[in-house]
């Protein structure tokens, strides 16, 4: 897909309006759209209420989790001396995601505004956003929009002549799946490996630098000053009527072995089946599809029935055995060899696994042995038991959900498509069978 | 054609299941020449340095900045750039090295000139990306993976997710992304590097 973008019709476009518009990008272009009216509303507003605005609104994280957002701004508590933190995640590596880089790109005054007003309203004087180090160009979209707020008076010391100290940093990356996962992004911020932390404490209590921290992702940042403008009621006309949990319009990144990939925002509760078909065009032509990941990489596998029936919101995928993730939409079709593409996965968790728990830094490893060896057509007949085995002594048992992320495409396949595997098995050449210790 | 069938598949994983680390992940480098500092005093790095350090709140947390810098202006990042680092930012050599392992884009000997990185993580790969990885190698006379050309211009590896899965397959020539990569575009696009 090419910007400038077209919407489909049936999107609902807010966060991705600019998308493909370079004026957009310009401090003077976003404010000449409304920009940083929400800021400097925000900033006459106590705390307090933007919190408050935000928890009825209904937003949740957009990064995969779906934590309520004004909840998690609520842990913060304003009054107890400490520098607070807020971090945005902005390390998007979820294989089949990539809707934060199209909103650094286009929009990045979007995002730095919605960093700012999240300062604000927990308190912190202080953002740092961290980004991938492979995003090279939406790191100098921020750099610049940051640089012309500073210029501005938009942040720093005295921003918008509010009295209020407001810095957002850049923080770059340098090459780890396991940053986006939210302790590894502040042990990374701090200058260490990026190994996640055990929790409790939590961030809100200690964080970054041992301070209070909030961290966010950016799609859920940039929705803040939308919401703020328009207020909690107008954000919550995109749902489901009979489900009130999840609100407002969600970024679905789109890729694989469809028709029109790219970056779609629709309204929560859309129905998926519309979505594949009619907004991205369908299979490719003469195919079928085999299989879809509907929220990047980690989430279970969904058969064709499964999508077809479901709602593309966080309960709606979760009643058809997966989850919404991160949003990134992997279509898998019927030329593709499964097995193959599941073992592909699970060596890219071979890859990012940080190696601190030992169910982690063996499991991925011997899952991605196993598969690989099913592949190469080697595979014997207790193999899948066997995966399936180390699956779910790699579920919740470790520190972070790396894990978990590795078995569960893995588990979900096998459940799913054991016929894949079962055929890939029974071509196997006796004789090259290795001898295991 | 099953993946067993697929010679790329065994060109690019020799053994199954190998999971060594890649040859450009090697440790232990040293500059060939004497090392010259990145952060002498009154330098422009060492200006920027300085202004890094002002946003956090402790030293340690300049040091993904820091090595960046270092290769920015050395290309790698040697035992002498991680010593200079560790000396500026009152860390142990060893600390540095702990982190600088733990990343994959701290290159940790020199490569090519142009550093050719290919996504070919599942999204890419349904799209093709394992013929994209043999088009790379075959036109820039590398003779494998993490391996540099002979004539120093290019070293071609794979990379796990680039986050451009809607424009398969991504791939990044040094800082610069390229959208949309086929077999086919890969002379074109070698012929527009110097």
């Amino acid at each position: 897909m090419g910007y400038p973008h077209t919407p489909h019709e049936r999107e609902t476009v807010l966060l991705s309006k600019y998308f493909g518009d370079p004026e957009a990008r310009t401090l003077d272009g976003w404010k000449k759209r409304g920009g940083y009216a929400a800021l400097k509303q925000a900033l006459g507003t106590p705390p307090g209420d933007i919190v408050n605005v935000v928890k009825a609104s209904g937003l949740r994280g957009r990064g995969g989790a779906g934590f309520p957002t004004g909840v998690k701004w609520s842990f913060m508590k304003l009054d107890d001396g400490k520098p607070h933190y807020l971090c945005c995640n902005a390390d998007e590596s979820e294989p089949g995601t990539f809707k934060d880089r199209e909103i650094m790109r286009w929009t990045p005054h979007a995002l730095v505004e919605g960093c700012a007003i999240g300062s604000y309203a927990i308190g912190a004087e202080t953002c740092y956003i961290y980004i991938r180090g492979e995003f090279t160009e939406p790191t100098l979209r921020v750099e610049k929009a940051l640089e012309e707020c500073y210029a501005a008076g938009i942040l720093g010391k005295n921003a918008m002549g509010s009295g209020k100290t407001i810095n957002i940093y850049v923080h770059r990356g340098a090459g780890a799946y396991i940053c986006g996962e939210e302790t590894a992004l502040m042990n990374s911020i701090e200058g260490r490996r990026g190994n996640p932390r055990i929790k409790p404490p939590f961030p809100a209590v200690s964080g970054v630098f041992k301070s209070p921290t909030t961290i966010n992702n950016v799609e859920t940042l940039a929705a803040v000053p939308h919401i703020l403008t328009n207020g909690a009621d107008w954000y919550k006309q995109w749902m489901r009527p009979d489900n009130p949990k999840s609100t407002g319009t969600k970024l679905f990144s789109v890729c694989g072995n469809i028709q029109k990939p790219g970056n779609y925002e629709v309204a929560m509760g859309f129905p998926f089946k519309d979505f594949l078909y009619d907004l991205c065009g369908g299979p490719l032509p003469g195919r079928k599809f085999k299989a879809i990941i509907p929220g990047g990489i980690s989430v279970p596998i969904q058969t064709v029935e499964e999508a077809d029936a479901s709602f593309m919101d966080y309960e709606g995928f979760v009643a058809q055995g997966t989850m919404l993730g991160s949003g990134g939409v992997i279509v898998i079709d019927d030329a593709q060899n499964l097995v193959k593409q599941i073992a592909r996965a699970a060596r890219f968790f071979a890859h990012e696994s940080c190696a601190q728990c030992t169910q982690c830094r063996e499991g991925t490893a011997w899952t991605t042995r196993i598969l690989e060896r099913i592949v190469a057509g080697e595979g014997t007949p207790e193999d899948l038991d066997t995966l399936l085995d180390i699956g779910e002594n790699m579920t919740g048992k470790t520190i972070c959900v790396l894990s978990d992320s590795c078995a569960t495409p893995v588990s979900s396949g096998i459940k799913k498509f054991r016929a894949d595997f079962e055929a890939l098995i029974k071509k196997k050449k006796v004789h090259l069978v290795p001898a295991v210790a | 054609m099953s993946a067993s069938d697929d010679p790329a598949y065994f060109r690019m994983h020799r053994e199954a299941g190998d999971l060594r680390a890649p040859a450009d992940a090697s440790h232990g480098d040293h500059e060939h020449g004497p090392y010259t500092p990145v952060f002498t005093p009154g330098s422009a790095r060492r200006k920027e340095l300085d202004d890094v350090l002002s946003r956090y709140p402790t030293k340690m947390a300049a040091l993904l900045p820091a090595l960046w810098m270092v290769q920015h202006e050395r290309g790698w990042v040697s035992d002498d750039g991680m010593a200079e680092v560790a000396q500026v930012l009152e860390l142990t050599p060893a600390y540095v090295k702990g982190v600088v392992t733990f990343y994959t884009m701290y290159h940790q000997h020199p490569v090519g000139r142009h550093f050719i990185q290919v996504c070919t993580t599942s999204p890419c790969n349904v799209c093709g990306a394992d013929n994209v990885v043999e088009s790379f190698l075959k036109h820039t006379g590398c003779q494998e993976l993490g391996q540099t050309s002979a004539d120093g211009k290019y070293t071609v590896i794979e990379v796990e997710c680039l986050g451009a899965c809607g424009f398969a397959t991504p791939i990044m020539i040094n800082e610069d992304f390229v959208e949309s990569v086929t077999p086919e575009r890969v002379p074109e696009i070698l012929s527009e590097l110097e």
